[in-house]
C-alpha cells in the first residue's frame, strides 16, 4: 500500500482512538470510536482483507455503535463531567500503559520478520468472501455452529437482563 | 514501502490506548469502548500476519481471517451482554461509576 495513505489512516485511527478515552462526554467518545473503526476498516482493506473490512464497518460502525449511543441516551450521564479527576491514579494508569507500549516496541524491534515488506499476491484473483466462506463451512463448521449457539444464548441473556421484574 | 512492523506498531499503540482507557476511566461505558479498541488492535495484527504469510495459490492465509470473523462475532455478543448488564446495574444503583460500586471493597 502507498505509505502516505497508510500513515494518514493509521494516524487518523490512533488520534480518534485516543479521543475516545480523553473526551469526558460519552457521546463524543462514541462518535470518536466510529471514526476510529472506519480508519481500521481502511487498514483492513489495505491488507487485501475486503470481507473483514466490510464486516468491520457493518458490525462495529453500524450495530455496536447504535447500541452504545442508545444506552448512553437511555442513561443520564450528566454527572460524569462534574467529577474531579484523580490525578495520582491517572498518572499511575498512564505509567502502566507506557510500560506496556515500551515492551511492545521492544518485542517488535527484536522480531526479524517485522522489517520485511509484504510479499506480492500471485494468485488468480482475490475472492476472499468465497475463500472465507468455504473455510467457514468446511474446516470450521463446528466452531461456526458453536458461535451460533453463543449468539442465541447472548440474545436470551440480554432479554432476561433487561426485562423489568414483575412481582 | 510499508513493512509488517509498521502494522504491528500501529496495532500495539491502539492496544496501549485501549489499555490506558481501562486503567484511567471510571465510566463503565467508556471501559467497554476501550475493551473494543483492544479487541480491534488484536484483529489488526492478525490480519497483517494473514497478509504476510502468503500460502501456495498465492493468496493470503484465510484461516486467520476466519479467526478474525469469530472474534468480531463474539465481541458483538459481548457488547450486547455488557450493555445489558450496565443497564441492569444502573437500574439497581443509579450509577455506572466504578468508584461508587464498593460493596465488595475490603
Amino acid at each position: 500500500m502507498n505509505p502516505f495513505l497508510f500513515w494518514t489512516f493509521a494516524s487518523l485511527m490512533l488520534v480518534f482512538g485516543a479521543a475516545v478515552i480523553i473526551n469526558r462526554n460519552p457521546v463524543a467518545s462514541a462518535l470518536s470510536l466510529v471514526v476510529s473503526f472506519l480508519g481500521l476498516a481502511v487498514l483492513f482493506v489495505s491488507l487485501d482483507a475486503y470481507f473483514i473490512g466490510i464486516i468491520q464497518v457493518l458490525v462495529y460502525a453500524g450495530a455496536v455503535m447504535v447500541l452504545f449511543l442508545f444506552i448512553i441516551m437511555l442513561l443520564d450521564l450528566r454527572a460524569e463531567e462534574r467529577r474531579k479527576i484523580n490525578w495520582l491514579a491517572s498518572a499511575g494508569g498512564i505509567a502502566v500503559a507506557l510500560v506496556l507500549l515500551i515492551q511492545i516496541f521492544f518485542v517488535i524491534g527484536h522480531f526479524k520478520a517485522a522489517q520485511q515488506t509484504f510479499p506480492p499476491l500471485t494468485g488468480p484473483s482475490i475472492d476472499d468472501v468465497h475463500s472465507v466462506g468455504a473455510l467457514l463451512f468446511s474446516n470450521y463448521n463446528l466452531p461456526f455452529q458453536i458461535v451460533g449457539v453463543l449468539v442465541l444464548v447472548a440474545t436470551i441473556g440480554v432479554i432476561l437482563l433487561s426485562k423489568r421484574e414483575t412481582r | 514501502m510499508v513493512t509488517l512492523g509498521d502494522y504491528l506498531i500501529v496495532s500495539g499503540i491502539l492496544f496501549a490506548i485501549g489499555f490506558a482507557g481501562v486503567m484511567l476511566r471510571r465510566n463503565l461505558i467508556i471501559i467497554l469502548m476501550s475493551l473494543e479498541l483492544m479487541l480491534n488492535a488484536a484483529n489488526l495484527s492478525l490480519v497483517a500476519f494473514s497478509r504476510f504469510r502468503v500460502v501456495p495459490p498465492g493468496l493470503p492465509n484465510y484461516n486467520v481471517q476466519v479467526f478474525v470473523f469469530f472474534i468480531i462475532t463474539v465481541a458483538a455478543a459481548e457488547v450486547a451482554v455488557g450493555l445489558a448488564l450496565i443497564v441492569a446495574l444502573y437500574r439497581a444503583r443509579r450509577t455506572i461509576h466504578v468508584e461508587d460500586l464498593r460493596t465488595m471493597k475490603f
